[in-house]
Order: structure tokens, then sequence, then C-alpha cells
């Protein structure tokens, strides 16, 4: 009796259960309650869309694994984050060969030229949008009305357009409720908003499902609440602000913190652990900062939107916050900063 | 100020308590093996300093090899017999050491040498710190740190709290627990001749809120002469640590690089105390120590009294193992070391033996993935390193950043920044090994 060769491990040998796979798989799950109502409200496209760029980008992360001759790393999940994240920021009649192509950048440009999950600067699906939104100025800001008929029959002409050649937009093109407001001056219903029965990208649409996701993302203890809560605040303080000013210009508070790609962005995307600060006040810059641009964006910039920029701009500063915001360390007297 | 009112240090962890199987379980007396094996180098400090030679016969309480130097404490004999070899033996380390083995008189009454007993009355602080080496006394909370080095108050410091440590942080471990709740008597015994040593004027006993009925217990045993304080505080992983334990109970930080004396306090685990309250007034030696025997794999858990070189074999032996154990801690599961093979025997700085099998192994050796950034391991930090930033740095062998800007050496290896870690990097060896070669690096120039 007693043998038997022992296993040495070092300690600690105890291990909390949570698993940087299982963190993304569960992200995946988040997002799903907010693709699937997608499909509702925009039917086939949607569906097209988010699938494209979902299989576009675990693809492309498998491909250049292959190509670098290392083990891919398809199976941390990562990659279908990515993937069905740029597919909820596009409009839903968008062409799928542009789709692919957003994704391909995503994941090479986003991820692999940083060298791969962790290391990435920018949140990839942001990247892969930003990239898109730079070359199909005019594919990726033609919406969809909600709800249509047939929306469950067919696809829209433009889906399937073929690669570099013009798509044909059908005639029934919906402005989003920021647009319409910014140029137009029309606000949008509240619960419509909210429930996203409204134009837009596939999946920005709907806040009660995003919300939803998230909730369920905080209660696992997966997400960094501080971040969404920084930036809610943010969006909410100043708009107000802005609306007790001048109500006849500046849209209301809750218009701003449910239309556009906020919600999607604040929940799922400027909370990319990789490319957000790593201290809890360090988070709360960064939220403020993102808040902050999207109302500037929103009410004196030149778009419709800034979610987008203003996260990609946060995560280009989020090093920097990293740096000036360094916990004081036990029984030091002070900062330390570098 | 707000910490004060939170009564715990800042960040920590909360791992499965896993003491319900053994907390109840009274201590009990271990037999005697037949042969113990003694390694000197059962402390840390200088190995002591052998004294008898092989063929010698030995009586339980002798003394067998003697402080080798200040951090330093002298070994006794845990049981009468005769001293068969002197040879090196493997300790828990893993490294190789000069030990004795001695063979038990059968059926001997094992009658403890008398010794010479400590009057409280009339001793004075230095011959209660000279007693307290004799006794061959180290810390048992498990770092076995010699505890009369720690007693001594520096010129030009006070030591105005002395704090008994009654935390037992580490998951599994039930020793500190039942001698809270069996050996009252011994621990304010102790706390006289340590109050006098270290002319502490406040006493405070820190217990975990898991541990509420020693707590209690205590309270209730304290007798009216003095000045003695339980504070009870929130069950937090590593607040057995002596620097965490302050902040919990004062509100106050120990220095960078600094002792516990730089903020007025002098540590002393639970048991210890009572060690020293039991054998000062007898004057003798320490023999046996609590150990809490547990894991799915044993038969018969629980906590017990075991002599002091009892080879750790023989102990499993005894309890009943699983067939196919595969891994066997000395010590808790945070911070205690995986044994590779069972010839290494109990010292003085065993406080627990745990033993699981394949199916039962808490932590399965996993797939190591990239850093995302989580931040958990700097939440988790008790003091508030950025172990991620740590781990890079490592990495890329970078050490003087790591020691000069990430205060690498301020670490103590609690292995909470490993533990949460949801990419299984293997932090905190990383930071064992930077030390090490800083602390070589240092040495060499
Ligand atoms: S092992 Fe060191 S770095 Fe890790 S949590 Fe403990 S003290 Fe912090
Ligand atoms: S816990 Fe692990 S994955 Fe998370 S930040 Fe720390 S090192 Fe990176």
């Amino acid at each position: 009796m007693l043998n038997k060769t022992l296993n040495i491990s070092t300690s600690p040998h105890l291990k909390k259960g949570l698993s940087t796979p299982v963190i993304m798989q569960n992200v995946v799950w988040a997002l799903l309650p907010a693709a699937a109502f997608a499909v509702y409200t925009f039917g086939l496209n949607a569906f097209f869309v988010i699938a494209t760029a979902t299989l576009t980008c675990v693809g492309t992360e498998h491909v250049l694994c292959k190509l670098s001759k290392k083990e891919s790393t398809v199976g941390d999940w990562s990659a279908v984050i990515t993937g069905i994240l740029l597919g909820l920021t596009l409009p839903p009649s968008f062409p799928l060969w542009m789709a692919v192509f957003g994704g391909i950048i995503a994941i090479a440009v986003g991820k692999f030229a940083f060298g791969g999950l962790g290391f990435n600067v920018f949140n990839p699906a942001l990247v892969g949008r930003a990239v898109l939104q730079a070359a199909f100025p005019v594919a990726i800001t033609t919406w969809t009305p909600a709800l249509l008929e047939n929306r469950f029959s067919g696809v829209s002409s433009s889906t399937f357009a073929l690669p570099f050649m013009e798509p044909v937009f059908d005639a029934m093109s919906g402005a989003t409720p920021l647009s319409a407001f910014k140029f137009d001056h029309i606000s949008a219903d509240t619960f419509d908003l909210g429930m996203g029965l409204v134009s837009g990208s596939t999946g920005e649409t709907s806040a009660v499902f995003i919300m939803l996701g998230g909730l369920y993302l905080i209660a696992r203890k997966m997400m960094n609440w501080r971040i969404p809560a920084a930036i809610f605040s943010t969006v909410f303080l100043l708009s107000g602000l802005l609306y007790l000013i001048n109500p006849e210009i500046y849209p209301t508070p809750q218009f701003m913190l449910f239309s556009g790609g906020l919600m999607l962005g604040a929940v799922f995307m400027a909370t990319d652990m990789v490319a957000s600060p790593m201290t809890s006040l360090g988070v709360w810059i960064y939220g403020a900062f993102i808040g902050g641009l999207v109302v500037v964006i929103r009410v004196w910039g030149g778009l419709p939107e800034g979610v987008m920029y203003a996260i990609l701009l946060a995560n280009a500063l989020s090093p920097h916050i990293d740096n000036a915001i360094r916990p004081r360390v036990y029984g030091t007297s002070k900062r330390k900063k570098s | 100020m707000f910490r004060l009112q939170k009564n715990t240090f800042k960040h920590g962890i909360h791992p499965p308590e896993c003491k319900d199987e053994t907390k109840d379980l009274a201590i009990r007396q271990f037999p005697f093996s037949p042969v113990v094996i003694l390694p000197l180098a059962q402390h840390i400090g200088a190995p002591s300093e052998l004294l008898v030679r092989e063929g010698q016969e030995v009586i339980r309480g002798q003394l067998l090899a003697k402080a080798n130097g200040f951090v330093s404490v002298p070994l006794h004999a845990p049981v009468s017999g005769t001293i068969r070899k002197i040879k090196d033996v493997p300790t828990v380390s893993g490294q190789m050491v000069k030990g004795i083995f001695l063979e038990a008189f059968p059926s001997d009454t094992q009658e403890v040498w008398g010794g010479d007993p400590l009057d409280l009355d009339t001793a004075s602080a230095e011959d209660i710190l000279q007693g307290i080496q004799d006794a061959g006394i180290v810390g048992l909370g498990g770092a076995a740190f010699p505890t009369h080095v720690k007693l001594k108050i520096p010129e030009g410091k006070k030591c105005e709290y002395l704090i008994l440590n009654g935390i037992e942080c580490e998951p599994f471990l039930t020793t500190d627990h039942r001698v809270m709740l069996e050996q009252d008597e011994d621990i304010f015994m102790g706390i006289r001749y340590l109050m006098k040593a270290t002319n502490a004027e406040n006493v405070i006993i820190g217990i975990e809120a898991n541990k509420q009925d020693a707590a209690d217990y205590l309270k209730s045993k304290i007798p009216a002469d003095l000045p003695v304080r339980i504070q009870v505080v929130p069950v937090k992983y590593p607040q057995g640590a002596e620097k965490m334990l302050i902040t919990s109970i004062l509100g106050k930080e120990v220095p960078s690089g600094g002792l516990p004396i730089d903020a007025g306090a002098v540590v002393v685990n639970v048991a210890t105390v009572a060690e020293i309250g039991r054998l000062l007034p007898l004057g003798r030696g320490i023999q046996e120590r609590v150990v809490t025997i547990t894991g799915p794999a044993v038969k018969k858990k629980g906590n017990y009294l075991i002599p002091i070189g009892t080879p750790l074999r023989f102990v499993l032996e005894q309890v009943g193992v699983e067939e196919n154990i595969s891994e066997v801690y000395m010590g808790g599961p945070m911070m205690g070391v995986a044994v590779s093979n069972l010839d290494i025997s109990i010292t003085k700085g065993t406080s627990g033996i745990l033993v699981f099998t394949d199916e039962n192994t808490p932590k399965k050796e996993d797939k190591i993935y990239p850093c995302i950034r989580c931040g958990a391991c700097v939440d988790a930090c008790p003091i508030s390193l950025l172990p991620l930033k740590l781990g890079t740095l490592a990495k890329h062998k970078s050490y003087d950043e790591m020691v000069d800007e990430y205060n690498l050496m301020d670490c103590f290896e609690c292995g909470s920044c490993s533990y949460v870690c949801p990419s299984n990097i293997p932090l905190v060896q990383y930071f064992r090994q930077s030390k090490a070669i800083v602390r070589k690096r240092k040495s060499n120039k």
C-alpha cells in the first residue's frame, strides 16, 4: 500500500472555477437574446448578416493560427464573440460579402496583428466595423425598417450583392431614430427604442435584450458592471443637463440612452476586458470618457452616432489610464507612477 | 477609517472552507510510530546542532540537538528510544538534510524527562525569551519561524499590541480552532509569559467569523486580570498573514519591507502561544503538535496530537487512506506543499495533511490561456500589486522593473492571484522564482 507515485503541483492547490473559455462562452450566451431578437425584428436579413460575420471570424482565426503554425485558438470562443458583435453592429440588409470582409479585418487586423487574444489594444469587432464604415459608407448607413411583413419570406436584394458591385438597396429604407433626430428633430418613442422596434443595426436596437444579457454576465461576475454604469450615468447626466438648458434643440436623456449603439457598445464592447483598464478607478474614468464623448459627438459632431469612435478612442487611452492610476501598494505611502 | 469599520483588509479571496468534517472533532492522541525521523532543520534559520551519537539511548524530552545561533532552536526527543542512524533525510521542500532516526523502546511508559520550570513571577523578559528558545518553539501556524526571534523587541520600538493569530484562513485546517476550544488555560498562561516578554499592554485574539464558537468560548474564559480582547473578523483569505491580520485588527498597515513591530504589534499564532503556556511552566521542550488530517481520501479524519518526527507513511496507514491516492499536501491547500514521497515526517511546522485521489483532486492541471486582462488578480491581491503586469515582466525576465516599479518583493506568495486567474496563469510560481532570482543576484553582488 501507498507506493503509488504522487502528483506534485505547486500551491495554490485550489482553483476558482471560472476559466477563460467558460467566461467567453457565457458572453456568447448573453449575446444570444439580442441576436435572436434582431432576427425577429429584421428577419432573414439579420440572420444572414450575423451568421456570416460569426463564421468569418471563427474561420479567419482558425486559418491564421494554422498559417502561423500555432495551435488553433478557436476553442477559447473569443472569435465567436467578435463575430456576433460585428454582425450586431451591421445594418440588416448589409451585403454579405462586405460582412465577410469586415470579419476578416476584425480578426486579422483587430486581433491577430496585435498578437492574438489578450494583446489586442482595440475591441476587434469595432476595428472591423470602423474599417467597413470607411470603406462602404453608403451600405453601412442604409437601414431597413423594423418588423417588415415579408421579413421571413425573403431577403433584401442588397444582401447577396456580388462583391465589388454597387449594391442595390430596396426602396424602403428607413432613417434611424438618431439621424431622424439629428437632421429633422423627430424623436422616437422611448418604448419603441427600448424594445428595438425601430430601424438600426441588427442588434443595436433592443435595449431590453442587451441589458438582459448584461445583467446575466454581471450576476455571474463575468463582466465589470462599473463600465456600463459609468457610461450610462455620464450620458444621462450630461444629456440631462443639456436638455434642461434647452429642450428645443437637445434630445431627452432617455432618448440618448436608448438610441443607436449606446446600449450594445456600453454593455458588450466597452466591457471587453482586454481593451479596458483593470483598476476600479481606472474603469470609472474610462467609462465616463466614453459617455462624455458619445454625447459630444452626437450633439456637436457631424455624425448621428458616436459610440464606436468613443469606445475606440477610450481603448487607445486605457493603457495610459492603467499607467496613471496604479493602486497604492500596501504599506507604501504613495501611488507609483511611471 | 473606512477600513477600521470593515474590520478587514482590502481585496483577498473566498475559497471554499471545507472545515466542517473536522472542526467538531476533538484533538486525539496519535500512537507512537516504531521509528521517528527528525530532520535537524525543522525551522527557518540555522539547523540545530547535533548532541547525540548513533547507538545512544535517549529519554523522551531529552535534548537531541541544540540551537545553532540566535535564529535557531533546539530539538528534543519526542519518544524514549535508541538513536539508530544519523544520516540525510528528505524534507517537505525536497531537499535532503541531516536527520536522526530514533527507534522507540517497545512498551515504554514514555515518561517525560523533567525540565527546568520557568517561574513566571521571577523570570525577566530575557529569561522568557531564552525559555521559549530552549523549548524549541517555532511558529506552529506553518511558517516555523523561531518564536523568540519575533518576540525580541528591537531597541527603540515598542510593542503596543500582542496579537494572537487564531484566524486559520486556510481551507481544511482546524487545528487552531480545536486548540482554542480545548486549551484555553494554556493559551492564557502563554499570554502571561508573552506579555512579560514583550511588555505589551493590550492583547487581542483575532478569530475568523467561522469560528464564532471558539471566540465565544475564549471570551467566557478570559481571566479577570488579563487585558485580553477577542476580535472576530470576516472570513477571508489570506487573513492569517501577519500583515493582513494587523490591518484587519488595528486598521493600520505594516510599512513595505517592515515588520509588524513597525506598526507596534507582535503577532503570534494561537497554538504557539498555547504551547508556550503548556511547556514553560514545566521547562520542557516541544515534542508533539496538533495536525489536521483530512481530505476526501482519508478514512479517519481528525485533529491529532502527533509526535514530531512521525513518518508520513505511518500517519496515513494509521488513519487509513484510499488505495488510489494521488496528491498529498503538507499544510493547507493555498500555501501548502504537495509532497513527492511519503518518506518524510511530521515536523514542527506541519499544520495539516490533506490527501486526495485522482477523482477528487481539487484542481486538475489545465491548459494555460493568454491573460485576458480581466483584472481578477488585481482585485484579489491583498497588497494591491498588479499580478498580471508582474507576470508579463517575469516572462520577459525584467526582474529589475518588477522590483523597482511593481513592488515584487512585497508579494508574500499567498497565491490569491493564481487562485482567481481564469486563464490558469501560474502567477505565484512566477513570483516565487523571480524573487529567488532577485535574492540570489543580490547575494552575489
Ligand atoms: S501571491 Fe503575491 S501577487 Fe499574488 S495575490 Fe498574493 S501577494 Fe499578491
Ligand atoms: S487574473 Fe489572469 S487573466 Fe485575469 S488579468 Fe490576472 S493574469 Fe490576466
